[in-house]
């Protein structure tokens, strides 16, 4: 391989801020970027937490919170299901872990354009805030519609916030896919063109291969959320009939004629069956890396790893209709795309055997992120087998719109990347701060964590099966139900509510560690990935003092026979291991 | 890995070479070019969006759509051309693509002067063309009553598309406009004499892409 000289990475012009606001709020260093990206993103996560438990209260115990009336309801529910996805864990997973590792593991200086990148994230804070002027009281309250916005009842009367609300919800949305773009853009073009020497594609760390792909999705698949944002909001204020068809609401006919309402759907869903890869693939590579790393053992077949990984981004792009079964559609089509949707399990399924065979007779050290790590690959086989369930048309259409769907997508999407968050935080904190996190903190938060989405989510396939439908605020006054069925919603609400409180006990962690935490040193877990390189912990601005580091070999070599120690780094030249 | 086995090599062995090759994939491709062509890819999934859509509802609209051709025309001597101003605005907008080629070569010889003027002259082409395009949406609106919401020829939605998606594309122009503007002012105040004026081709990337929409939206809004 050629090693040229380095064009522009040696020589980059770094900003270098005087004041304490050009250094810590208007930062253009990718670390500080991340740091405030994961902070606003954890923020807005607990409004969504604090929405779900409020749920759970009313679900189990109806009418016991008086105030908690049916629109509140249905907001809480799209508050948390649009905050969760978008707002926590895409910008968390892209913004935070994407930020931080790509220039760090890439062995760059920073992102090619921290000015934007920069942008990225007070426009993202911008979205942010917007999303949250749903809740100026005196207006509606935010949209009631459902994270999937489906019209035409979310902007039609008796739908809450249909008229402030889905404003609000529509321009955070398009706001938040600029931010995103800044970033993102960011991102591909630091790992396609500023790696550092020796550092070929096939030797980056999978997190960054992850965070690649996910990139790559988003910036293909948010333009139609996008195009579709903006059509609602024309036929919201406009008066246009883009999803509109002619119709009577509440007694009246409405001015609207001819429109489309599944084309909405098709575009929804184009965006938003990526965008549980845009979620799932970053929390991938990091969970491989954190198996790798705290196994003591190289990942178990890496290119493949890295194709599947590729493969399941094309694949995601053929799959969105599986979304849209009940929809009325018609049986070829639905059976291509329960196809399509039936073939993503290959891919995926080389992943799940790539990570078990990576600890098959492994040196496992069970570390507080490794905890996560492997709880992160049950949980995302339990929802992903349902997910093979609801991929079937014929097994969907009874399933569609009940419990069973909650259950399988908060185990594929929603628990296993926040499983994943809570590992890589772990994981990555000492580089971040110089201190390690507390330990027994740590696997107290774990066990309760992990035990406890299995209690809430393990019911619900049940719920499902007898038929009880989501998103309904009262289930139970009717006798269709068993008693049995009730007190396990009980039993799940209890859960939730104790679950929810107990990750007070991370952010707690994550305070009282950045003070009084054990001293990290270098690199605490033994681990080869350039960041643990860095000649300062925390890492300094411009990552790399005064010459970039030169990578001699892929990020896996653990364990190796012969060696002195159980890692090599990254940056050792093969001559000093032979 | 070894350096003289790529030595004698066709093109695929070159594509190969530079993506398992360390430091950058596109060889010699400055960083914020990279940038755009990315944008632009990102861009390109939005305007197939709406022209997607816009297929969509016109197959599946219940009125009938109305003659482009007829909607169209524009009154030339007398008598009805159908398309006449699309067909200027259209050779407007390529022209400018002319012009903007040859800044970039200008730029790539370092000769600043024209590169300003080359950049200033697709500015104003670029901008004569927003002109038009206010002209017509002008006489849509006011000469034929078709609004967003409402055609009296017909469908409804033929308004709210050709609004949307031709309104969406003369903000990109627009934003180009101002984007050639600042930069052909930066070139001449010599901004860029440090490097090696490839902002000069990343601006006509953009420009160019802008261009090649409009044969897309042309197509298919004025032809079909």
């Amino acid at each position: 391989m050629a090693t040229a000289e380095i064009p522009y990475q040696e020589t980059m012009p770094l900003h270098h801020p005087k004041t304490w606001i050009g250094k810590y709020v208007f930062s253009q260093d990718h670390k500080v970027i991340a740091v405030q990206y994961g902070i606003t993103a954890i923020a807005v996560g607990l409004v969504a937490l604090v929405l779900s438990d409020l749920m759970r209260i009313q679900i189990a115990w109806p009418g016991e919170m008086a105030w908690f009336v049916e629109d509140f309801y249905y907001q809480s529910i799209t508050m948390h299901g649009m905050i969760m996805v978008i707002y926590l864990l895409t910008a968390f997973l892209l913004g935070a872990f994407g930020n931080f590792t790509v220039p760090l593991m890439c062995g760059a200086r920073d992102m090619v354009f921290p000015f934007v990148n920069m942008l990225s994230y007070w426009v993202y804070l911008i979205s942010v805030i917007i999303l949250l002027l749903g809740y100026i009281p005196g207006l509606g309250g935010p949209t009631g519609a459902g994270w999937t916005l489906y019209p035409p009842q979310t902007i039609t009367e008796g739908t809450p916030g249909a008229d402030w609300g889905i404003t609000t919800m529509l321009a955070s949305l398009a706001v938040f896919i600029v931010a995103f773009t800044m970033g993102g853009l960011n991102y591909i073009t630091t790992i396609l063109q500023a790696r550092t020497r020796g550092m070929s594609l096939m030797r980056m760390p999978l997190t960054v291969w992850g965070i690649f792909v996910a990139t790559f999705l988003g910036l293909l698949a948010f333009p139609a959320l996008f195009v579709s944002a903006v059509m609602m909001i024309l036929d919201l204020k406009i008066g246009t009939s883009f999803f509109m068809p002619a119709i009577v609401s509440l007694g009246e006919t409405l001015a609207y004629d001819g429109g489309q309402p599944l084309l909405f759907q098709h575009l929804f869903w184009f965006f938003g069956h990526p965008e549980v890869y845009i979620v799932a693939l970053p929390a991938f590579g990091v969970v491989s890396d954190l198996i790798s790393v705290h196994a003591r053992k190289n990942i178990f077949g890496y290119r493949l790893m890295v194709w599947a990984l590729v493969f399941i981004g094309i694949l995601s792009f053929i799959v969105w209709a599986h979304h849209m079964f009940v929809a009325g559609m018609h049986p070829y089509f639905g059976f291509f795309f329960a196809t399509t949707t039936l073939i993503i399990a290959v891919p995926t399924a080389i992943k799940v055997y790539n990570w078990i065979l990576t600890l098959w007779k492994a040196n496992i050290k069970l570390t507080v992120p490794m905890l996560y790590a492997l709880s992160f690959v049950l949980t995302f086989i339990m929802g992903g087998i349902t997910g093979l369930f609801l991929g079937n048309v014929i097994i969907d259409i009874p399933l569609s719109d009940t419990y069973f769907v909650v259950a399988h997508f908060h185990m594929v999407m929603g628990v296993s990347p926040i499983l994943a968050i809570f590992g890589g935080i772990y994981h990555w904190y000492p580089k971040l701060t110089g201190r390690m996190l507390n330990d027994t903190v740590g696997k107290w938060h774990f066990w309760i964590t992990f035990l406890g989405t299995y209690i809430i989510y393990f019911p619900m396939h049940y719920l499902g099966f007898i038929g009880v439908p989501r998103r309904y605020y009262e289930n139970f006054d009717s006798s269709f139900y068993p008693q049995s069925a009730q007190d396990l919603n009980e039993l799940i609400s209890v859960t939730a509510l104790f679950v929810g409180a107990a990750q007070l006990l991370y952010i707690g962690n994550l305070i009282w560690s950045y003070f009084y935490g054990k001293p990290a040193g270098d690199n605490p877990w033994g681990a080869n990935s350039l960041e643990w390189c860095t000649p300062d912990t925390p890492p300094s601005h411009g990552n790399w003092g005064d010459k970039l580091p030169t990578v001699h070999r892929w990020a896996y070599d653990y364990s190796v026979p012969g060696a002195e120690r159980d890692f090599i780094p990254q940056n050792v030249p093969q001559e000093q291991t032979a | 890995m070894a350096e003289a086995a790529h030595e004698e090599s066709g093109p695929l062995t070159t594509i190969v070479n530079d993506w398992s090759s360390d430091v950058s994939t596109f060889k010699a491709v400055p960083w914020g070019k990279a940038m755009m062509w990315i944008f632009l890819l990102s861009d390109t999934f939005i305007f197939t969006s709406f022209l997607v859509s816009y297929m969509t509802v016109r197959m599946t609209s219940t009125d009938p759509w109305p003659e482009p051709s007829a909607v169209f025309a524009l009154e030339f001597l007398g008598t009805p051309v159908p398309l006449l101003l699309i067909a200027i605005m259209t050779f407007i907008l390529i022209t400018s693509s002319g012009t903007m080629a040859m800044a970039v070569n200008m730029g790539y010889a370092r000769r600043k002067k024209q590169v300003f003027w080359l950049m200033l002259a697709t500015a104003l082409l670029g901008a004569s063309f927003v002109g038009m395009q206010a002209f017509e949406w002008t006489k849509l609106i006011t000469g034929e009553g078709v609004k967003a919401w409402t055609n009296p020829m017909g469908s409804a939605q033929f308004g709210s598309f050709f609004f949307m998606i031709t309104g969406f594309h003369g903000l990109h122009v627009s934003a180009g406009v101002v984007y050639l503007a600042i930069v052909a002012w930066r070139v001449l105040r010599g901004k860029y004499e440090h490097t090696n004026y490839e902002i000069v081709e990343i601006t006509g990337l953009y420009w160019h892409f802008v261009d090649l929409v409009w044969v897309f939206i042309f197509a298919f809004f004025y032809l079909w």
